[in-house]
C-alpha cells in the first residue's frame, strides 16, 4: 500500500515539499543545539523544561483523537465513525511521534537514551511513558494498517485484530495518565500535585484531539474526493463541545481549590499564569487569550445553528485546538516551574532555533500524517 | 534409516555446539565485576547528615565570608558560567525570607529576613530526584545515606530538577570545562555538557578519611558533619543542643540538613 504515497497531484508533492523544507530547518537548528548545548534554549536553572516538553504534553493529548472515535465504533456501534477511525488511528501514530521526537530534543544526552531501556527503573513514570507512548505508537500502526489493508481487499480486519483493538481503548487513556503522572507526583511543585491533574489531561485532549480530527476531515473534503460525513463530523463536534465544557470545569476547580483556601503556594502558580506575580507575567496575555478563546469555542459548539454549519465549526474548532495548546502547551508545563523552589519568580521564554526545532517537529508530524492520510484517501477513493 | 541417520548427525551437532560454547560460557558466568575494597582511612555513618548554625556564621564570620563555598567548588571543579539562568552551584547563599519562606514570620527577630542561609542538597531519606530518575543515574547510596550522581549514565533529562523540591540540581547547559575559573582539582572529574550535576557530601574525600570540603573551610564551625543515626555523633549533640528546623519537612523527603536560626 506504501507505493501510494509516491504518486499524487502536483498540490501533494507540493505539500511534502514545502513540509521537508521545515524539517531541514528543524533538523539544522536542531544539530546547532547538539553542538552547542541546551543553551541555545530559552530553559534555565529553574524553569528547567520548557517548549519541547510542554509540545510533548499537549500531543499526547491529541493522541487521543483516535480514541474518541474507535470506542463509539467499536463499543457502541457508532456506524459513522466506520470511515473515520483510520482518520483518528494515523493522526495518533503523526502525534506520538512528535511526542516523541520533543522528548529526543530535549535531551542533554540524546546518545545515551538507550540508558532507559539499559537499566530499567520502574520507580520513574519516565520509564512508563516510554511504555505506554511506544506501545500506542505500535498498536496505532498495526491496527490502522491492517484495517485499511482489508478494506482494500475487500475482506473483514484479520480476527487477531480485535483484540488488539479493544487494548488500543485502554491504552489511549494510560497515555494520558501516565503523561499527567510526571507532573502529578512531583512534591514542591503546587500547580501539579493535584489528583485531578490527569482528569484534566483527558478532558483536554478529548476537545483537542477530536477538535483538530474535524479540521483535518475538513481539509481531506477540500482537497480529495474523501468526505468523513455530515453525521460523524456533527458527533466529533459534540464530544469536542463535552471536552471543552468538562476541561473548563475542571480548571475552575483547581481555581477554588487554591483561592478559597487561600494557601498561598496553591495559588502562586495561578497568579503567574493569569495576573502575574512580583511583576513578572510575561504569559499573562496569552493566557488571557485562552480564556477568550475558550469561551468563544464554548459559545460557538453549544448552539446547534452554529455547532451545525461548516463555517462556524471550523472557527469553533480552531478556537479549540489553540486555546488547549496555550493551556497546556504554555502555560501548564511553564507554569508549574514559577516561581522555583525559593519562591523567586524566573521567567521563560523560548528562543529562536528552540522555536525553529519545535517547527522542524512538528513539519514532521505533519508529513508522517500526510503521507498516511495520503495512503488512506487513495485505498478508499479506489474502493468506492 | 536415513531419517535416523540425518537426525542423529543433527543431535550430534548440536552437542558439538554446546561443548564448544561451555568455555565461553564459562568465562561469561565468571564473577564479573570484581569487588571493590574500600580504604582503612574511610568514614562511615548509616545517614551522612549536616547541621548548619547560621548564628555561628553570622556573628562569627565576616560579611561576604564565602569560605565554603570557594572550597566546595574548588574542589569540585564548579564552573562560573556567569548568568542566573545557566548557574552552576553545590552550596550556594539565599535569604532567609526566601529559604524558609513557608515558615518565616512577618514579625520575626529584626534583620533576619535579609540573611543569607547556606542552601545545599539535603541528601533527604526519601529523595524525589531518585524516585523519578528513569535510569537510576541519580541514586541513594544505602551504605552511607549519600544521594549519589552517575554523571557517566545521566541522560540529562532534567525530571530530577523538576523532582527536587530544593532547587538543589544544577544542569550542564553548555560545556562547562572553560568555565572552571578556578585552579583545576585533578582528583575530581570536571563534567560534560548536558548532564545534571549537584552537592555529593564529599562521598570522595570520606572515603579517603576526610570531611567534606566545605566542613573543613569553615573557620568559625558553623558546619557540623556526622551519623545523624548514632546518637553519640557530633550531629546529634549539637541538634541535642539547640533548637533546629529543615527546609520544607511537610513534604515528606527527610532533609538531612538542619538549621540552626
Amino acid at each position: 500500500m506504501l507505493e501510494r504515497a509516491l504518486t499524487g497531484s502536483q498540490q501533494y508533492y507540493r505539500l511534502l515539499m514545502g513540509l521537508l523544507i521545515l524539517m531541514g530547518m528543524g533538523f539544522a537548528a536542531y544539530l546547532y543545539q547538539l553542538n552547542t548545548g541546551l543553551t541555545v534554549t530559552g530553559l534555565s536553572r529553574d524553569v528547567s523544561w520548557g517548549f519541547y516538553i510542554a509540545q510533548f504534553t499537549f500531543l499526547v493529548g491529541v493522541a487521543a483523537s483516535a480514541v474518541m472515535v474507535v470506542l463509539p465504533y467499536y463499543l457502541h456501534n457508532v456506524k459513522v465513525f466506520g470511515r473515520i477511525t483510520i482518520l483518528g488511528e494515523f493522526l495518533a501514530v503523526a502525534s506520538v511521534t512528535m511526542c516523541l521526537l520533543f522528548i529526543i530534543v530535549d535531551l542533554g544526552k540524546p546518545m545515551r537514551l538507550l540508558n532507559v531501556i539499559l537499566y530499567p527503573s520502574p520507580n520513574s513514570i519516565l520509564f512508563w511513558d516510554m511504555i505506554v507512548l511506544n506501545g500506542y505508537l505500535f498498536l496505532n500502526i498495526v491496527i490502522g494498517w491492517n484495517v485499511l489493508e482489508a478494506e482494500r481487499k475487500g475482506t473483514a480486519a484479520p480476527s487477531w485484530l480485535k483484540p488488539l483493538i479493544y487494548v488500543s481503548i485502554p491504552w489511549a487513556i494510560s497515555i494520558h495518565t501516565v503523561t499527567a503522572f510526571l507532573y502529578a507526583g512531583l512534591p514542591g511543585r503546587h500547580l501539579w500535585l493535584h489528583s485531578i491533574l490527569a482528569a484534566r489531561f483527558l478532558a483536554s485532549a478529548f476537545a483537542s484531539g477530536p477538535a483538530l480530527l474535524i479540521l483535518l476531515a475538513f481539509v481531506l473534503k477540500k482537497y480529495t474526493k474523501f468526505d468523513a460525513g455530515k453525521e460523524a463530523i456533527d458527533k466529533l463536534s459534540q464530544v469536542v463541545l463535552y471536552g471543552m465544557l468538562v476541561s473548563i470545569f475542571f480548571l475552575g476547580l483547581e481555581f477554588f481549590t487554591a483561592f478559597y483556601s487561600n494557601i498561598p503556594s496553591h495559588q502562586h502558580g495561578l497568579k503567574y499564569l493569569f495576573v502575574g506575580l512580583d511583576g513578572h507575567g510575561k504569559l499573562v496575555p496569552f493566557m488571557w487569550l485562552f480564556a477568550l478563546l475558550a469561551l468563544a469555542a464554548v459559545v460557538l459548539l453549544i448552539n446547534p445553528n452554529t455547532r451545525k454549519q461548516e463555517k462556524t465549526l471550523k472557527i469553533a474548532c480552531l478556537c479549540v485546538f489553540f486555546a488547549m495548546w496555550i493551556e497546556k502547551g504554555l502555560g501548564l508545563v511553564i507554569g508549574g516551574f514559577i516561581p522555583n523552589p525559593f519562591e523567586q519568580v524566573r521567567e521563560y521564554l523560548p528562543t529562536v532555533p528552540e522555536l525553529i526545532i519545535t517547527i522542524g517537529i512538528w513539519a514532521t508530524g505533519f508529513f508522517v500524517l500526510t503521507i498516511l492520510y495520503k495512503i488512506a484517501v487513495s485505498v478508499k477513493e479506489e474502493v468506492e | 534409516m536415513e531419517s535416523n541417520r540425518r537426525s542423529f548427525l543433527k543431535i550430534g551437532g548440536i552437542c558439538a555446539l554446546g561443548l564448544g560454547a561451555l568455555p565461553v560460557t564459562k568465562a561469561l558466568a565468571r564473577k564479573a565485576v570484581p569487588q571493590v575494597s574500600e580504604f582503612p582511612e574511610a568514614l562511615k555513618a548509616n545517614q551522612w547528615a549536616m547541621v548548619v548554625d547560621m548564628k555561628k556564621c553570622w556573628e562569627k564570620a565576616e560579611e561576604d565570608c564565602k569560605d565554603c563555598i570557594l572550597a566546595c567548588h574548588q574542589y569540585h571543579n564548579v564552573p562560573d558560567i556567569g548568568t542566573l539562568k545557566e548557574e552552576i552551584k553545590w552550596i550556594w547563599q539565599e535569604s532567609y525570607h526566601d529559604t524558609f519562606h513557608d515558615q518565616a514570620t512577618q514579625f520575626n527577630i529584626e534583620n533576619i529576613e535579609h540573611n543569607p542561609i547556606m542552601v545545599l542538597c539535603n541528601h533527604c531519606t526519601s529523595p524525589p530526584c531518585v524516585r523519578v530518575c528513569p535510569t537510576k543515574a541519580t541514586f541513594k547510596d544505602k551504605k552511607s545515606g549519600i544521594v549519589k550522581m552517575d554523571y557517566h549514565r545521566c541522560i540529562g533529562c532534567r525530571f530530577c530538577m523538576a523532582g527536587c523540591p530544593y532547587g538543589a540540581r544544577s544542569f550542564n547547559f553548555r560545556d562547562p570545562i572553560p568555565y572552571i575559573k578556578t585552579e583545576l582539582n585533578m582528583e575530581y572529574p570536571a563534567r560534560e555538557r548536558g548532564v545534571v550535576e549537584k552537592c555529593s557530601f564529599c562521598t570522595e574525600r570520606l572515603a579517603r578519611g576526610l570531611f567534606p570540603a566545605c566542613v573543613e573551610a569553615c573557620r568559625h564551625g558553623a558546619l557540623t558533619f556526622g551519623d545523624i543515626t548514632d546518637p553519640n555523633s557530633s550531629v546529634r549533640k549539637v541538634l541535642a543542643e539547640n533548637y533546629s528546623i529543615k527546609r520544607k519537612p511537610e513534604l515528606g523527603t527527610g532533609p538531612n540538613v538542619y538549621y540552626i536560626i
